[in-house]
């Protein structure tokens, strides 16, 4: 495996080799080269952004959104300084993804964040890492002083004009600073509170400068596509859906990981990476993007494809790639009340639907899990969801709000039964 | 700016770019419910009330927060922006205490009265409410934190207004709390406002509280009594009495601010100490009697004297109407002995100024300067509101230069700062002049010729002299300076050179008005002529026979209280008009109960030339009787011509003509001419710095229980350099025995390195300090 061989392990190569981290192995194996040629050919950046666009990236972290696009909105011409930041605060449940790449393949994000502040005009960098995984702060740490040591980042790269510095930024843990303006906020060293929009950060971001914010696994899949072209990137995947993905597989399944694979891959082959449903047990429902991602039956599933489209069109999100796996003797109300208690422990406050609504939609869910549940609680929980999505300042209210509108849709009779009989029925 | 074409709700309108929904619906007055909104503090969008619909918006958007664009079209009342609003609504209830009958904020709530329009009948909500820990914010502030809606109006009034985030929001999620850092209690002078801006009960008056519903109360306007801003304002008035202090929004004075000041004095009204009857002393007793014999008793006995015998001192915070009587009175008597600068010291720019001293702009001016050089004065204390303007300026990317002789926190950036000793302000000036004259390449004016200039000197010099808009402003310190008029006349030669505006922060409410009415012993109301006589500084050193001191507390609003206590315990005769008894029961020969600016209708005439009239909220406290009427009558008992006035309007035409305004700012001038070159002082081993705390300024302020409870009016204490503290062998928080001219006084003595290494600050104005001497000069330490 290797950088220079396009195969589907576009983040994940470095896995399979010994001290996966160290520059010495990323260089060895392809390693800056695309950075190297890009900064010393003097590649336009417009045609960096077009194969971009060619490739069909869409953003890592849970909005799809492409990133060819979210490039050209750069005001890259605007004098003064712009930043470039890596959202790596990674904190959805179920999603575990940006950390192996940081642990397993730092370089190649450090690349991927450079190559990005060449075409953006940025001469700062920061990657904001999420504050619960703090080992993976300490070799990303590393990482960026072999790289700062070895000349890939500083001052006058590779003998040209173009300055690159980097910082690495752990937060304390905070689901809502993995929120793009959050995280600005935080970095900035305030309390991370979503800013409204606009302004977006493109135009105003970081300090008050123009800011493009990517996900980790966005980021380190830019060298792949300058080193192997935007068409071999988009051929991994499937039209509009480029290249491959890390799916965090969790749940009940036998063999738990991350799985590299292009998009529109069966869920069933992704199922079958994983060692199946645990225990040869029944699939019943499944998470496809993280916790804030509708769940879905898992019959509905299995006739879904990977990628983003086909997420959409059965009725929920392929997000950051979590898929939480249920087998039938999961109980929906439980999996719901444990859900909905995270949005409600990490809602920031600043909102009134979200601050209030969040929880009142955990309590009213632990009443019925504790057999209080009264019979109007069900219309009751589908209106508060309902008027908290959409009335927010960030997604959050929407992520809080979704994961209980598709609980009941889809499982509503295993409330109902709940409310009837003060227990469960699986 | 490009005009946007949109319609709301249907009309039609043209609005700037870069306006938001909020502000075109204001401009067309279509109402859309808000909370966190305000339009004097940043957007927070966050309390979502304002949520409409937008035409191809896929969700309602904050109307606060929402930019205009071309072609928008907005829906405030449809059923999908009204159900956000709703939905809003019941989010914001259900973790609200519903129990407004015994909240304070009943009937004058944001949150009750836009329920009535979103609210449901009855909650959904049957889970347990969130119960919030009270804070303590200190004794003006009384909270109710679960009550709180979180819009975060507090917070941000504190980082961009007040200058100090004292509140911040604590903790996430449903255990976000609004506290004060540190536990401290809030200790801004502007902390009032964040009652008026809570829009629930969460932050209420504390003296107001639980005393009167909204709707029990009388709205009366009026005019702040306290600093040269004049805030406008609202007095609430129940049964005869004041029940509290709202500001009354004027864009051009106060904007929708009111300094804590203006807002809580009003406790000084209601007080035990009020003097309620005219009393006589007979045979060392005080006697009660009635008006008609206390007048005849003082006219009687102030014609026995010549008029070089008598004088008449007033505070600067009297109205325009009585101190124009005071003089008209005095010089009607053949006196010209009449002076309302009681904490002045040096007087000698009488016979060379042109006019009155005043801002020199409009204060709405002080928002937008680039470049400010500011001397002696102690700004947030003694200008609160004017300061918050000072601050925009300089957060507007304006340079503030200070020269001071102490430094206390301006809450802003200071680009340059000079700290000296009292006597070398003038000194410090003439440096800045120096600076100024070589970088223009022009000669340095005579009066700075002495005048050394360093570093800072140029750094001032450069920044005042560079910038669109330039201002020199005096401060209180300065005119109460020995040295006056060459501070004066040098910030004049500084302001010329620089093309800067020169100004006089003015000291008091009406000094302005006092100057212009001629209750000075130089001119006549603007600038007539008049009999001349002897300023306060020679009435109070060269003792007077009879002394008539219209609400001056002599040991607390004078210079030097020890000559001036001296002085008027030695005189044969002293009449005192005040509002309240106070310390003058033991001097006083005759007590007339007169009104305080509630009970009384007048003017004050503010630092730019504002000529704000008011009339009388509440009727006058037993037999107290306006002071104008009294001087009216006392005029027509000594047989005085010209004092058959009917009402107070009368008496301001006939101080200031038919166009008081015009008049007055055609009068108002800091010109001055023919001050001559001191030699540098040399100053003393150990000097007095001395200012008036914020809240000692006046016989009203002074008595208000609840801003005596503050952190600005702790007791005084003697400040020093740690350097000075280490040489005269003292102990920090350890005693320190003081002494000017007379008895020596025992303070705590405290830590202050920004203070010049020989200065010693002793607050002046202060009971405790009143027997220490004048507010500037030597002063000596010793251990105890």
């Amino acid at each position: 495996m290797s950088l220079l061989t396009p195969t589907v392990k576009v983040c994940s190569w470095t896995q399979e080799l010994d001290n996966p981290a160290s520059l010495a192995t990323y260089v060895a194996h392809g390693g800056y080269q695309a950075l190297r040629r890009i900064v010393t050919e003097k590649v336009s950046g417009d045609d960096i952004i077009a194969e971009l666009k060619t490739s069909a990236l869409r953003g890592r972290g849970g909005a799809g959104f492409p990133t060819g696009l979210k490039w050209s909105f750069m005001p890259r011409a605007f004098p003064g300084d712009k930043y470039i930041v890596c959202n790596s605060d990674e904190g959805e449940p179920g999603t575990f993804k940006d950390r192996d790449i940081l642990r397993y393949n730092p370089h190649q994000l450090i690349e991927g964040m450079a190559i990005a502040g060449y075409v953006l005009g940025a001469k700062v960098g920061y990657n904001y890492i999420h504050g619960e995984i703090f080992e993976i702060y300490q070799i990303f740490e590393r990482a960026l002083e072999e790289a700062r040591a070895a000349g890939y980042l500083g001052d006058n790269l590779f003998g040209t004009d173009f300055c690159f510095q980097l910082h690495a930024h752990h937060g304390y843990g905070a689901y809502i600073c993995g929120e793009e303006t959050a995280l600005l906020e935080s970095i900035e060293g305030k309390k991370g509170q979503p800013r409204f929009k606009p302004p977006f950060p493109a135009s105003f971001g970081l300090y008050g400068k123009p800011t493009t914010i990517n996900n980790t696994e966005t980021l380190a899949s830019v060298p792949w596509i300058m080193q192997h072209g935007g068409q071999a990137f988009l051929e991994l995947g499937k039209p509009n859906n480029g290249g491959a993905k890390l799916f965090s597989v969790s749940g009940h399944v036998n063999k738990p990981g991350n799985y590299e694979v292009g998009l529109g891959t069966p869920f069933s082959e992704l199922l079958e990476m994983a060692g199946g449903v645990r225990n040869g047990h029944k699939l019943k429902a499944v998470i496809p993007g993280g916790s804030s991602a509708p769940v879905l039956p898992g019959h509905v599933m299995m006739d879904c494809t990977m990628d983003f489209d086909s997420i959409a069109k059965a009725g929920s999100m392929l997000g950051s790639g979590a898929v939480i796996v249920m087998d039938e003797t999961t109980c929906m109300v439980r999996a719901l009340e444990r859900l909905s208690y995270f949005y409600f422990e990490e809602s920031c406050g600043q909102c009134t639907p979200c601050r209030e609504g969040t929880g009142w939609m955990y309590r009213v869910i632990h009443r019925i899990e504790h057999g209080q549940g009264r019979a109007e609680d069900l219309d009751l929980l589908n209106s508060v969801a309902s008027r908290i999505g959409g009335h927010t300042i960030c997604a959050l209210g929407d992520a809080a709000a979704m994961p209980v509108q598709s609980f009941l849709k889809h499982f509503g009779d295993e409330f109902a039964y709940h409310v009837e009989h003060k227990r469960c029925m699986v | 700016m490009a005009k946007l074409h949109i319609e709301i709700d249907g009309k039609a309108l043209e609005v700037e770019s870069g306006d938001t929904i909020m502000d075109a619906a204001n401009q067309v007055g279509i109402p859309i419910p808000h909370f966190c909104y305000h339009k004097k503090l940043s957007i927070a969008a966050n309390c979502r009330m304002c949520l409409v619909q937008v035409e191809k918006a896929p969700k309602p958007l904050p109307a606060c927060a929402t930019p205009v664009t071309d072609g928008m079209k907005v829906y405030t009342r449809s059923d999908y922006a009204i159900q956000a609003q709703k939905s809003v609504m019941e989010f914001l209830l259900i973790n609200h205490p519903l129990d407004c009958p015994i909240c304070d904020q009943g009937g004058e709530c944001t949150l009750q009265d836009l329920a009535v329009g979103y609210g449901g009948s009855s909650s959904r909500y049957q889970e347990i409410k969130r119960v919030v820990r009270e804070k303590n914010l200190g004794p003006l502030i009384a909270t109710d934190m679960t009550r709180c809606i979180h819009c975060s109006r507090c917070v941000r009034f504190g980082q961009e207004i007040a200058g100090v985030m004292e509140l911040g929001m604590a903790g996430r999620g449903e255990h976000t709390e609004v506290m004060p850092f540190l536990e401290t209690q809030v200790a801004s002078e502007l902390s009032g406002n964040v009652i008026d801006l809570c829009p629930v009960g969460a932050l209420t008056s504390k003296p107001f509280r639980y005393t009167a519903r909204p709707w029990e109360l009388n709205r009366r306007p009026s005019i702040s009594p306290h600093d040269s801003l004049g805030s406008n304002i609202e007095v609430h008035v129940k049964d005869n009495k004041v029940m509290r202090v709202l500001p009354r929004e004027n864009e051009d004075v106060n904007e929708c601010w009111l300094s804590d000041r203006d807002r809580f004095s009003y406790e000084g009204l209601n007080t035990p100490e009020r003097l309620t009857w005219p009393m006589i002393k007979q045979n060392g007793q005080w006697v009660e009697t009635d008006w008609q014999t206390a007048l005849q008793f003082v006219a009687d006995k102030l014609k026995t004297f010549a008029p070089e015998d008598m004088g008449a001192l007033s505070t600067p915070y009297r109205t325009a109407e009585e101190l124009f009587l005071l003089q008209k009175l005095m010089r009607g008597m053949g006196s010209g002995n009449v002076d309302h600068r009681l904490r002045w010291s040096d007087f000698s720019l009488d016979d060379k100024a042109r006019g009155g001293f005043w801002l020199g702009m409009p204060v709405t001016y002080m928002s937008r300067l680039n470049r400010m050089l500011v001397v002696g004065s102690n700004l947030r204390k003694d200008h609160p509101l004017m300061a918050h303007r000072i601050r925009e300026s300089v957060r507007w990317y304006g340079e503030l230069n200070l020269i001071n002789a102490h430094e206390d926190e301006f809450l802003g950036k200071v680009h340059a700062k000079r700290i000296v000793a009292p006597s070398q302000l003038a000194a410090a000036l003439a440096g800045v002049c120096v600076a100024l004259a070589e970088q223009k390449g022009q000669p340095v004016p005579p009066l700075a010729a002495q005048g050394v200039a360093d570093d800072i000197a140029r750094k001032m010099a450069a920044s005042i002299s560079s910038g669109e808009t330039r201002a020199v402003f005096l401060g209180n310190m300065a005119q109460h300076h020995p040295a006056y008029a060459q501070i004066h006349a040098l910030a004049q030669e500084v302001a010329k050179l620089a093309g800067a505006s020169f100004g006089v922060l003015g000291e008091a409410a009406n000094s302005v008005g006092a100057m212009a009415v001629g209750a000075v012993p130089h001119h006549g109301p603007l600038r007539a002529d008049a009999v001349k006589g002897r300023n306060a500084a020679e009435m109070l050193a060269r003792p007077l026979k009879a002394y008539l001191l219209l609400a001056v507390e002599a040991e607390l609003d004078t210079h030097d209280p020890v000559t001036a206590m001296k002085s008027i315990e030695g005189a044969e005769f002293v009449v005192v008009m005040s509002p309240y008894k106070g310390k003058s029961l033991d001097y006083a020969d005759v007590l007339l109960p007169i009104a305080p600016w509630t009970e009384t209708s007048g003017t004050f005439i503010n630092t730019e030339g504002r000529v704000q009239s008011f009339g009388a909220v509440v009727k006058p406290l037993g037999e107290t009787r306006p002071a104008w009427k009294v001087l009216r009558v006392l005029g027509n008992l000594l047989g005085l011509a010209g004092f058959e006035y009917n009402d107070s309007k009368e008496v301001l035409r006939d101080a200031l003509g038919d166009t008081p305004t015009g008049n007055v700012q055609a009068y108002l001038c800091n010109e001055v001419a023919g001050v001559e070159s001191m030699p540098v002082p040399q100053g003393s081993a150990l000097e007095r710095v001395a200012e008036v705390p914020i809240y000692q300024t006046d016989a009203v302020v002074r008595r208000s229980p609840s801003l005596q409870m503050t952190l600005d009016a702790a007791l005084p204490v003697a400040r020093m350099h740690s350097r000075l503290i280490a040489k005269l062998g003292l102990a920090e928080n350890g005693r320190v025995s003081v002494r000017q001219t007379a008895s020596a006084l025992t303070l705590k003595v405290e830590r202050d390195d920004h203070l010049p290494d020989n200065c010693i600050r002793v607050p002046s104005g202060h009971p405790l300090t009143a027997n220490l001497g004048p507010m500037f000069g030597p002063i000596t330490a010793e251990p105890v």
